[in-house]
């Protein structure tokens, strides 16, 4: 009888991940209602029990994909997915006019520079503080910094040893997670309530699933902003921190 | 009919991803080079000039509001498959390395941001008189 059901379940493993999501919903926007009287966002709990899920998931299978290695489960990877994710965040362009976009937009360039030069330096800096010497090593867990895909690509073209790259996909990773919490309980410090500032931001953190959630969290109507200079981050970093940001680490060290 | 409209946003997808795949190739990078945001620019473009034209039915908008709807609770699920266990046990480097590139990305968005003008009011704010209204 159990075998059965958790086949069936395993079997329509999208399906469940439906009605998973939704309930954690539910439940993330009850404790929203009742527990902090709505000062704390539906959906900024719900990312959090997310996000708690994952790590239970994690530390009982062993996998890399959070809870979705639970087979049970195994339908929110396809559900949180590269795929589903970017299509829904192209769905929230619908409805923006291209006037706010491009009033923001030489600004959202520069932060997208600044972004990548600025989290470059911040994980640099850790490296060599922790002691690397190796420019090849300094520049692989800096690249982490700025993504967890740009750690491993840098990591791969300059020949960094396997701990080192795993190293820089934790560092992206610690970025990605820290950002979806720390978003919506700093927007208000930082003026992260309109248009200009959400492309600012979506430029200087640009971890997509951190700038994805973190404004969810925030205020949803803000996401296509900081999602469309985000989505050109991990190209730039791919792009900048292998050549010229590893010359320039190879130049001082 | 809804499908139209989750054509037009795959078709846009597809194109924008296109387009981001071939400038990664130019520049001799392996990867995509925001084909993700130049599909959104696209479907902006593209639902403007039909709307304008009132060639866009409500079933066909209802095509692309549904995955608009559906954006938390697919970026709850991709929470809840993040690696978070492998982001602590990176160790300090790791952590520190985080901790210190959201601290100064956060705090550097007010600066970069500037003075509060027109473009930079914020969503809920009403309109100021003279000016067209930029929140939504």
């Amino acid at each position: 009888m159990n075998d059965s059901i958790v086949s069936l379940v395993d079997k329509y493993h999208l399906i469940a991940a439906f009605a998973v999501i939704g309930l954690t919903m539910y439940v993330a926007y009850w404790l929203s209602r009742h527990l902090t009287a709505g000062r704390l966002h539906g959906s900024a709990i719900a990312i959090i029990i997310g996000l708690v899920l994952a790590y239970v998931g994690g530390v009982s299978t062993g996998g890399s994909k959070g809870l979705a290695d639970v087979t049970l489960f195994s339908g929110l990877g396809l559900m949180g997915g590269g795929m589903l994710r970017d299509l829904a965040i192209i769905a929230t362009a619908y409805g923006v006019r291209f006037q706010e976009v491009k009033k923001a937009g030489l600004r959202g360039i520069i932060a997208l520079f600044l972004g990548v030069l600025v989290s470059f330096v911040a994980g640099a800096v850790v490296a060599i503080g922790f002691g690397y010497t190796d420019p090849v090593d300094i520049t692989t867990i800096a690249a982490g910094a700025v993504t967890y895909i740009v750690g491993p690509v840098t990591g791969a073209t300059l020949g960094a040893s396997s701990e080192v790259i795993a190293l820089s996909i934790a560092a992206g990773l610690v970025k990605s997670i820290l950002t979806m919490i720390a978003t919506p309980m700093t927007a208000r410090l930082i003026g992260l309530d309109n248009p200009r500032s959400a492309m600012i931001f979506g430029g200087m953190i640009g971890t997509t699933s951190g700038v994805a959630a973190g404004l969810a969290a925030t205020d949803a109507r803000l996401v296509p902003y900081g999602a469309m200079t985000a989505t050109f981050y991990t190209g730039l970093g791919i792009l900048l921190a292998p050549t010229v940001l590893f010359l320039a680490v190879r130049a001082v060290f | 009919m809804v499908i139209y409209g989750v054509a037009l946003l795959a078709g846009c997808m597809l194109v924008g991803l296109i387009i981001g795949d071939v400038l990664g190739q130019l520049l001799g990078i392996d990867a995509n080079l925001g084909g993700v945001g130049i599909a959104m620019l696209l479907l902006i473009f593209v639902t403007g000039y039909l709307k304008d034209r009132g060639k866009l039915p409500e079933t066909t908008e209802s095509g692309i509001n549904f995955w608009n709807a559906m954006y938390i609770p697919i970026v709850v699920a991709m929470a809840a498959s993040q690696n978070v266990a492998a982001a602590f046990s990176g160790g300090m480097v790791a952590i520190l390395a985080g901790v210190l590139a959201v601290a100064l990305g956060l705090a550097l968005v007010p600066v970069l941001t500037g003075k509060k003008v027109d473009d930079a009011r914020p969503l809920d704010a009403p309109p100021s008189a003279p000016h067209a209204p930029s929140g939504r």
